[in-house]
């Protein structure tokens, strides 16, 4: 008698999961730490009101955060060819996250920045710094603090989105497993394995995430300390 | 008469129009001595100690530190407040930082002082305030007497010319407020010259040379203390020492 699986099919096809999982590890960890260096960018030209580009960003920043990332990714695989400028898809997927992940980055990261309470500023102001000095010692520091658990939300969320990715042909964990149902008909293994696959990569990274909090917290940052 | 440091004329401030915070204030300060400010609140004792600082510009009026005018011009701001040592209510330690981090920061980041030197002094300052064995920790660490008494340090590291100090003990429990006013009578008996904004009217007395008595943004008195507090001239002041009186 069958079982309601069929779990020889399971396990003949646990390796095509796992590269798939390592593609959409890579894809998302060059995403999110691309989208952490350009949200920090992004955030410290608006912060320091860089002419030209400072505007620049803030238009970025609303088309990132007001499109999906679906229709970004066709604008670059299917859009961009016909300009002649030609990605793998796995660099489509990259950039594309890249593009979503930035502006969150620095919308939480800016968060962060007007979190620190304006006497501080003062307060070094007081001291001779200068405005520059004291962004880059006293704001900066403490706003990378308080950010820390917006980032981590964000990466979680990158992390999700790459789940559109098998749109662009990138063969990651859906593009597997829509395959396998397609050839074999196998829908609840095939899915059942794709939520199993996820919850490995995510659960880990959720609980860093919480730790990673509760240090920032215990650090007494955000000026729990004052008044 | 001794130098004088720090000295405004016909200052004036208002935030919403027409509601002037500081009406024409002419104040002076002379090297080594101390003003104490007092004054019901919302009388514009603070909004006068920042804008010394030039943290707040003022509207109109001319402020100078040594002779030198100092709130015209924009560009070499960080320069005079270089000079000019504030302590606040709210202690404004940086909490990223450990305390001896927090002293030494500026004098080595704006003063650009040899790095031995600087922790050299600012381990004898520690110890004076008797914190010397908090060096290490960070703010967060310290009650609220420790934390001022580090920004005092913090403040008196730059070498400042004068030294502002604005309700330091208003957010402080009451067991604590003395530690952190001895350090400031004692800072008194050295000669620093300070401009202290304070609703502790016995330290006032004790540690002022000269007590004004600011109202609706106005000086209405300024008197030596044992005047001041005995027998104040105007009306105003009368009823307000008497708040501070019990039957």
């Amino acid at each position: 008698m069958r079982g309601i699986m069929d779990y020889s099919f399971i396990v003949e096809n646990t390796p095509l999961y796992l590269e798939a999982a390592l593609l959409t590890i890579k894809i998302a960890a060059c995403g999110i730490v691309g989208s952490f260096v350009v949200g920090i960018v992004c955030c410290l030209i608006r912060e320091l009101k860089i002419p030209l580009l400072s505007p620049l960003v803030q238009v970025y920043i609303e088309l990132s955060r007001n499109t999906p990332l679906l229709i970004q990714l066709f604008f670059l695989y299917f859009g961009l060819p016909k300009l002649g400028i030609v990605w793998s898809s796995e660099a489509c997927g990259i950039i594309g996250l890249i593009f979503l992940g930035g502006s969150y980055m620095a919308e939480g990261f800016r968060t962060g920045i007007d979190n620190v309470p304006k006497i501080q500023r003062e307060s070094a102001y007081s001291l001779g710094l200068t405005g520059t000095q004291t962004f880059w010692k006293i704001i900066l520091p403490q706003a990378i603090a308080t950010s820390v658990p917006v980032f981590c939300a964000n990466s979680i969320f990158l992390l999700k989105e790459t789940s559109v990715f098998s749109a662009v042909a990138l063969a990651d964990l859906m593009y597997v497993t829509k395959d396998l149902i397609g050839l074999y008909y196998k829908t609840d293994e095939a899915l059942l394995m794709l939520v199993i696959a996820y919850l490995i990569i995510l659960l880990p990274l959720s609980l860093i995430s919480t730790w990673i909090e509760r240090r920032v917290r215990y650090a007494g940052y955000g000026n729990t300390g004052t008044l | 008469m001794k130098q004088v440091i720090l000295e405004t004329a016909g200052l004036t401030k208002s935030f919403d129009k027409g509601n002037a915070v500081l009406n024409k204030i002419d104040f002076s300060i002379h090297q080594g001595e101390v003003v104490v400010i007092v004054g019901p609140s919302g009388c514009g004792k603070s909004t006068f100690l920042r804008c010394l600082n030039l943290l707040e510009e003022a509207d109109s009026g001319e402020i100078l530190l040594e002779g030198k005018l100092i709130n015209q011009e924009k560009k070499n701001v960080h320069k005079y407040r270089e000079q000019i040592g504030m302590v606040f209510q709210s202690y404004e330690l940086f909490p990223h930082k450990n305390v001896i981090d927090n002293v030494c920061l500026a004098p080595l980041l704006v003063q650009k002082r040899n790095k031995d030197e600087v922790k050299e002094e600012a381990l004898k300052l520690l110890k004076r305030v008797g914190l010397l064995e908090k060096a290490e920790s960070y703010p967060r660490q310290l009650s609220g007497g420790q934390k001022q008494r580090v920004a005092i340090v913090r403040a008196l590291m730059m070498h400042p010319k004068v030294l502002l100090l604005d309700e330091i003990t208003a957010a402080l429990d009451p067991e604590m407020v003395r530690e952190v006013l001895q350090v400031v009578l004692e800072l008194a008996k050295e000669g620093m010259t300070m401009v202290i904004v304070t609703h502790e009217m016995e330290f006032a007395r004790a540690v002022a040379d000269r007590v004004i008595f600011l109202d609706r943004g106005e000086i209405l008195e300024e008197e030596k203390p044992e005047e001041f507090f005995t027998c104040p001239r105007t009306e105003r002041a009368k009823k307000f020492l008497n708040t501070f009186h019990y039957e």
